[in-house]
């Protein structure tokens, strides 16, 4: 029995190492005469596929698949996952509130005090602005801070550095077969088209108008800062498409663009820190909030409004030329 | 809160820092003015969060209080609200910040583009912000706003460093975070629209409602899975940290050590105020969440030390103990009591001082051998850089949980809060395993440092270490032995924090 | 259950649409895919969200003129105010990532010639090896 278990286990201990006996099946080459020691050459280590040891083949096969089948794994996981989480999501969303319902819990005193007093409270006729520019101001700012966090970390991804290293490129824009690395030339030249030109110098003002139209009406009608500054943004962008980033770079640079950002948020902050600290301390603060309906009302609403449209579309702006251009 | 100075530092705190965050591209790139700058807006933060933290422990009253973001009062507008567990981990947040910033400030030079520091100074000073607001907010969607900032800001500080490698490390990175971001928003909706609120203390009473009438249990419970799985994600637990040593290994030493020690943070914060305040802790024992949390905290545990083991570039190997630290403090929120609420609090703190600790000595070793970061690069770097190897050498002690140093403190709380607990088993069993796998790593790391080598020793030409290096690592080696030998009166503050949190 | 999702069907788009999104953040090789994924999963909580704000019959939430002047400030006319500020807030961090992610993959894909980060990764470590191999070919040299 002893002697019968070792055998076995020998048998194994060279089936890892490679050294066990050959299937039956197997054509054994003839064995080559011996050649010349200096004649000789190295075994190869894959072409004799048995001698290999376990690991060896492990590792081998690992390099052949391994890569297909870590993909394959990964697919296979994630799409399970996505079926569970929708389904989880579907009867989740069965067990919720009915839609359009008016008695859900989502329609308490909060709501009920927003549109009852929102009016008198903040002056803004549309309840929304109030909402986002005086009740929740504090997200609100983050929000705008979040916009200026994107715009410094695009701008210092694409910016100056990385224009440094391009300027000395004046090859076109080609694909290195060998290593697949792009070699970039210089920025695409901007072209005169006589059409694009003619549309955009009609609809440029029109564009800005109504971009200065939703910034300013923003506490009476839907819109505000947000929205009007990315229609103020698409004229700029198409300023700088049918003229050329020239023209645009003459009144809008870089510079132009950090030091309005900076400011226009930085007067958003310190007003709402004013607010926010005459509100905590029940202070009486000294912002009229005028008649509801006027363009003048709605207290600090209207000045945010602008900073924010400010804010927005030089950062669109910038997102594009930079994108575009490498340089803005 | 009669003390209207103290009442207000919440507000400031938060404010300066943003308002520093934005004047500081217009500050001119003269002898390192931005990076100044920012550090003299950290400091007055960690002296005004100190007062605060004074004001809060002598009070007689009430000791938490709510701080109204404008006119309006509680469900209606905004707010902050700050205990002595919020003014503890601000006073942390800022000491730990700055001390990164000093601690690297060469190093910071070396690696980061003259045009591209500007903007470095920027993201700091936003991060601090973010982080104060996560530490200070009442509010789930001011949390979910200032999570934004957290993620776009760490990316970015990430790829701050020129080179093809941050840039990957970076995209990994946020394409992860944005996983976690989608699932925290459609959580955040999901929660508004069971209860009605965003405002953590009346979306508690809502839930407690919906509790005890079992209405919407299943909804409740989908929406907390989603939230903890999204900030999970965003703070490294075990099955979703892929991304961790990528972007923390290659990065620059400050924006690892800020990352590792403070941004992980952040998220892992707003986790437990999302158990204690917004849930409580029992409806999170009824949903079954805090065996989910113990459980992949252990895990964490083990596999972030495993894989530390097979890595040989020090930074990288720094990185995964992270994963490890992380799940000690699921681990311990996941004993779903008040004690290990505040054992996995102390173990934020602790951790926030000991990883930048070691990342910036990791960095002032591969200084001294030339750039390197391979282990076996830096064999003998101990003796030409003496500071950053007691750094190390003080820092794998904590790691490992050696008395006397910060880890030891925390690990002790964590077990003395398993007592009480069903897991008390586990909780031995995960910690002695952990000790002896951090020991595995960090011990052949100190003994590389310290082995002499002549040969190498002629090669370095690193310039010595700056006096202010010196310094900080000095402050690091106090903070770090101060937590380990006196960290009872701290256990008690934190556990008087969580109780009114 | 399939009555209460009809009932639903807006959510269930929603959910369904941010699944689609989150196949596809998790799924696609292709960066741009993965980023177009992700913006997938934000509309879907923007379409969430907007179907929770609604109320039947109610009017947008701007304040109406009543008839004799003055202002109707009625709580049963308008819908919920609340969701259409988050959703706000949601496009403008959306707007941002997306610029943020956009960013990085242009530069990924000046470093690399590939907008694939997997392949990004092998050809980092392709690149790593060469650099190894020229180091200690260099010291074998040296050492020679």
């Amino acid at each position: 029995m002893n002697e019968e278990l070792k055998a076995v286990w020998a048998s194994f201990f060279n089936w890892v190492m490679g050294n066990g006996p050959r299937p039956e099946n197997e054509v054994i080459p003839a064995e080559p005469p011996p050649a010349l020691p200096f004649t000789q050459k190295p075994k190869d280590k894959y072409s004799r596929f048995h001698e290999a040891t376990l690991k060896e083949r492990y590792s081998q096969w690992l390099e052949i698949h391994g890569l297909h089948l870590f993909s394959v794994l990964y697919s296979g996981v994630s799409v399970l996952l996505c079926i569970v989480l929708v389904s989880l999501l579907l009867a989740t969303v069965a067990e919720l509130p009915p839609f359009g319902h008016e008695r859900n819990p989502a329609n308490n005193e909060v709501i009920e005090r927003y549109v009852k007093h929102g009016g008198r409270e903040t002056g803004a006729q549309n309840i929304v602005a109030g909402l986002i520019l005086d009740y929740r101001a504090f997200d609100t700012f983050g929000e705008s801070s979040v916009l200026f966090t994107a715009a410094v970390s695009v701008l210092m991804i694409l910016g100056a550095s990385r224009r440094n290293s391009l300027k000395d490129d004046s090859k076109p824009h080609t694909h290195d077969p060998e290593s697949g690395i792009l070699q970039r030339g210089p920025p695409l030249m901007h072209h005169d088209d006589a059409i694009l030109r003619g549309v955009a110098s009609l609809s440029i003002p029109v564009i800005l108008m109504m971009g200065c139209v939703v910034v300013i009406n923003g506490h009476l009608s839907p819109g505000g800062g947000f929205s009007g500054g990315a229609i103020l943004s698409t004229a700029l962008i198409l300023a700088a498409n049918a003229y050329g980033f020239g023209k645009v770079h003459a009144f809008f640079s870089e510079r132009t663009f950090i030091v309005s950002s900076s400011t226009a948020l930085m007067i958003y902050a310190l007003s709402k820190g004013y607010s926010f600290f005459t509100g905590a301390n029940h202070l009486h603060s000294i912002i009229p909030k005028g008649t509801i309906g006027n363009i003048l009302s709605a207290g600090l609403i209207l000045p945010l409004d602008i900073c924010v449209g400010l804010i927005v579309a030089g950062t669109l702006y910038g997102f594009y030329a930079l994108f575009s251009e490498g340089d803005m | 809160m009669t003390n209207i100075f103290a009442f207000n530092i919440p507000f400031v705190s938060i404010f300066l820092m943003m308002i520093t965050a934005i004047i500081t591209p217009l500050v001119p790139d003269r002898n390192r003015l931005p990076e100044k700058l920012s550090c003299y807006a950290i400091g007055i933060v960690g002296v005004l969060s100190a007062y605060l933290l004074y004001a809060l422990t002598n009070s007689g009253q009430s000791i938490a209080f709510n701080f109204a973001m404008g006119h309006y009062p509680a469900p209606w507008g905004n707010e902050l609200r700050a205990g002595p567990l919020e003014a503890v981990l601000a006073l942390v947040f800022s000491v730990s910040m700055l001390l990164s910033l000093l601690g690297n400030f060469s190093s910071t030079q070396e690696d980061i583009a003259p045009a591209r520091r500007n903007i470095f100074c920027v993201l700091v000073n936003l991060l601090t912000a973010a982080l104060l607001a996560l530490t200070y907010t009442n509010d789930l969607f001011t949390a979910y706003v200032f999570i934004e900032i957290n993620t776009i800001a760490a990316c970015s500080i990430v790829a701050v460093k020129e080179g093809a490698e941050t840039v990957r490390a970076a995209l990994r990175y946020l394409v992860m975070s944005l996983v976690g971001s989608g699932l925290v928003m459609i959580a955040i909706c999901l929660l508004y629209d069971l209860t009605g609120h965003l405002l953590m203390q009346n979306m508690h009473s809502a839930i407690q409602v919906l509790v005890v009438t079992k209405n919407y249990m299943m909804p409740l419970t989908v929406s907390l899975g989603l939230i903890t799985v999204g900030l999970a994600i965003k703070s490294a637990l075990y099955p979703f940290a892929s991304w961790l040593p990528d972007a923390h290994g290659s990065s620059t030493n400050a924006s690892s050590a800020i990352l590792s020690g403070l941004v992980l943070k952040g998220h892992i914060l707003t986790i437990i105020k999302i158990f204690c305040r917004v849930f409580g802790l029992e409806v999170i024992h009824a949903l079954r969440m805090d065996t989910v949390i113990f459980i992949l905290g252990v895990l964490s545990m083990i596999m972030g030390s495993v894989h530390a083991l097979r890595e040989k570039n020090v930074k990288r190997m720094i990185a995964w103990s992270s994963v490890a630290q992380v799940g000690y403090i699921f681990m311990a929120m996941g004993l779903n009591t008040t004690a290990g609420v505040a054992a996995a609090c102390l173990h934020i703190i602790v951790h926030a001082c000991v990883k930048p600790m070691l990342f910036t000595s990791a960095g002032g070793l591969s200084n001294a051998a030339g750039h390197k970061k391979g282990l076996h690069a830096l064999m003998g770097t101990f003796y030409v850089n003496k500071w950053a190897g007691l750094g190390l050498i003080a820092g794998a002690c904590s790691m490992m949980g050696v008395p006397a140093f910060a880890g030891f403190a925390s690990k002790l709380s964590i077990m003395l809060a398993s007592f009480d607990s069903q897991f008390v088993v586990w909780v031995i069993a995960a910690l002695a395993l952990s000790s002896v796998l951090n020991a595995l790593y960090y011990v052949p790391a100190v003994i590389v440092i310290m082995t002499h080598n002549e040969d190498a020793r002629r090669n370095f030409t690193a310039s010595a270490p700056t006096k202010l290096y010196n310094f900080t690592m000095f402050m690091f080696l106090m903070l770090n032995f101060y937590l380990g030998l006196f960290c009872m009166p701290l256990l008690r503050l934190i556990t008087r924090g969580v109780n009114v949190l | 259950m399939l009555e209460k999702l009809l009932l639903n069907h807006y959510e269930a788009a929603a959910v369904i649409l941010s699944g689609i999104g989150l196949t596809n953040l998790l799924l696609q090789r292709n960066l741009i895919k993965k980023i177009i994924g992700l913006n997938i999963m934000d509309t879907a909580v923007y379409l969430f969200l907007a179907a929770k704000g609604y109320v039947e019959g109610r009017a947008a939430p701007i304040l109406i003129q009543a008839e004799g002047g003055g202002w109707v400030t009625n709580p049963d006319v308008y819908v919920n105010p609340v969701p259409a500020g988050l959703v706000l807030t949601g496009i403008v961090v959306s707007v941002s990532v997306t610029a943020f992610a956009l960013a990085l993959t242009l530069r990924l894909y000046e470093h690399y010639g590939t907008l694939n980060i997997d392949e990004a990764l092998m050809k980092m470590t392709e690149q790593q090896e060469d650099i190894e191999a020229k180091i200690s070919q260099a010291e074998e040299d040296v050492l020679a």
